[in-house]
């Protein structure tokens, strides 16, 4: 199993939403959150002097799938959110440990 | 001999001495007559009070919440509340302080002669404290004199509070309540009633035109506030951290109701239902347009954006600098003032703000203070006649020569004594929150609330 997390522009959600719910994909968390990386800050201007703003508002998105999925996932994610632009974000895989539904107690796969 | 009616300084009305034997006489007399008892002499005007009733309305509205709305919005959210509770305190506050002893001090005309220059001259006496001898039908001018009180109370009302604007997010709930109060009684009842004060008084002896309250009101404000940012400290990270407003829409919803509530504050100073207060209106409402649009104007030019902040405090300005003259002047010269305080405050707001680098938070001096000062200065040059003023032919470098004057020395006394008054109550109870309480906002370490739980 493994947690993939996608950092995304936030208007792309819904795109990127259905997309891996068009894989099977049923479940996932999704957080506001705050960063930049080659994207640059915008301005705001306040009491005539304009201040540059360097964290960009951004969505976190994440989904854990079973180990044939992830590449599907990765594809779905990629397709929806991109677009073509700096600042469309980046996409972490990482392993993880056990997953476990609190309802039932299952845990492996079953869980996810 | 005519005499002038205080509160309407340079307007000339007849009306006889007020509170004298006769008309005690008279009214101890009414009241053996059934049919006459509840009568007064005839001199309540039911048109001039029932505009004043509303003015009265409007010019609260501006403090609570307009103002608090206005400052609000313009810090962090963390302290937010700490704003809207010390609008809302100083409400209350300056009320009891006014009813006790702040109106008679303003107001009191014992003792004052016309051109003599007494004790009374500059401070009012207790006769009024805690109006005493005020009945609902007592008169003043064409209106009742308890109307009289609370008209000049949200004008007693709003000045300290403007204040709050210099020294928000870091002072100190108590020692804001203490410092207001004191200063009211130090600073804004002996400046009132120098202004306002009616024959014998300071500054209406001069001929110094202020019809509502660029001197009593938004000079010394600014100034106090300007004395304060200084003497209190910026904000810790002031100058490398950027501070943002956390909610416009709430400093826009404060601007619109400060708008709209100066048509109280200015047009309610005429104290009459009249012409006078028809152009005093329209000239405010013009005064504010034009300095908007100047802001704006400015902003776009050399940030290639306007901002909706820089629209709502080049109203502000416009609405500040046009108070004093709001009587005196026509149109054109509301026009001419919002266009010099819009340009002017903006100056004082940016530009000087960062050269000097004092934290005036909300720019209460960049705004009240300096679009009062300019106010008052152009209040001497189209009130006359050919300026499209009513004040006749007057000798325009004289009486800017008036203005200026009142001016420089209600700017010197509020400076030294608002330092004096900050010192004292810093000896005292300190103003200043601790780092700590600053970090982690006034509206959690002061009062135990937060002012969101999205």
């Amino acid at each position: 199993m493994k947690k993939i997390e996608a950092i995304i522009k936030p208007f792309k959600l819904d795109a990127v939403k259905e997309a891996l719910q068009g894989l099977g994909i049923q479940g996932m968390t999704v957080s506001e959150v705050k960063g930049f990386g080659r994207q640059r800050g915008h301005t705001e201007l306040y009491r005539g002097a304009e201040y540059v703003v360097d964290f960009q508002p951004k969505v976190k998105l994440e989904v854990v799938v079973s180990d044939d999925r992830v590449e599907p996932a990765i594809d779905a994610i990629i397709g929806a959110a991109s677009t073509g632009k700096i600042g469309d974000g980046k996409i972490f895989v990482s392993s993880l440990g056990d997953v476990v539904r609190i309802r039932t107690g299952e845990r492996g796969e079953a869980a996810i | 001999m005519s005499e002038t009616i205080p509160g309407l300084p340079g307007q000339i009305k007849s009306r006889p001495r007020r509170a004298g034997t006769l008309a005690s006489l008279l009214a101890a007399a009414a009241l053996l007559l059934p049919s006459t008892a509840l009568a007064q002499a005839g001199r309540i005007d039911a048109a001039d009070t029932s505009w004043i009733l509303v003015a009265t309305a409007l010019v609260l509205f501006m403090t609570i919440p307009g103002l608090a709305l206005f400052y609000g919005g313009l810090v962090h959210a963390k302290n937010v509340l700490s704003v809207l509770m010390q609008c809302l305190a100083l409400t209350g506050a300056v009320t009891i302080v006014w009813l006790v002893f702040g109106y008679s001090l303003a107001f009191d005309p014992t003792g004052m002669v016309a051109g003599e220059t007494g004790l009374h001259a500059f401070i009012g006496g207790l006769s009024r404290m805690f109006l005493a001898d005020v009945e609902a039908s007592t008169a003043w001018g064409s209106i009742p004199e308890i109307l009289f009180f609370s008209f000049q109370m949200t004008f007693a009302i709003i000045t300290p509070a403007l204040i709050v604007g210099a020294f928000a997010e870091r002072m100190k709930f108590s020692a804001m309540l203490v410092f207001s109060l004191v200063w009211l009684v130090l600073v804004y009842t002996p400046i009132c009633h120098m202004t306002w004060g009616g024959d014998g008084s300071f500054f209406g002896d001069m001929g110094v035109l202020d019809f509502a309250g660029g001197i009593v009101v938004h000079i010394t404000a600014g100034i106090a506030a300007l004395v304060a940012c200084i003497v209190v400290g910026p904000r810790t990270g002031y100058g490398t951290t950027p501070m943002f407003p956390h909610n416009l829409t709430m400093t826009i919803t404060g601007t619109a109701m400060l708008w709209v509530g100066w048509f109280g504050f200015n047009g309610g100073s005429a104290l009459t239902a009249s012409g006078d207060a028809a152009m005093a209106i329209t000239v405010t409402h013009i005064s504010a347009s034009a300095a908007a649009l100047t802001w704006m104007g400015i902003e776009w030019f050399l940030h290639e954006k306007p901002s909706a902040l820089g629209l709502a405090t080049g109203a502000i300005a416009g609405l500040a600098a046009v108070t004093p003259a709001s009587g005196f002047i026509g149109p054109m010269g509301g026009l001419a003032i919002g266009i010099a305080s819009g340009w002017l405050c903006y100056i004082a707001s940016t530009s000087v703000k960062r050269k000097f680098g004092y934290d005036d938070s909300l720019d209460v001096f960049g705004v009240h203070g300096v679009g009062g000062f300019v106010g008052t200065i152009l209040a001497g040059v189209f009130c006359a006649q050919s300026f499209g003023g009513n004040m006749g032919y007057i000798d325009i470098p004289s009486q800017v020569g008036r203005q200026l004057g009142a001016a420089v020395i209600t700017i010197v006394y509020t400076a030294v004594v608002t330092w004096a008054i900050l010192k004292a109550v810093d000896a005292v109870i300190g103003l200043r929150i601790d780092a700590d309480g600053e970090n982690q906002g006034l509206d959690l370490t002061l009062h135990d609330e937060t002012g969101y739980r999205l």
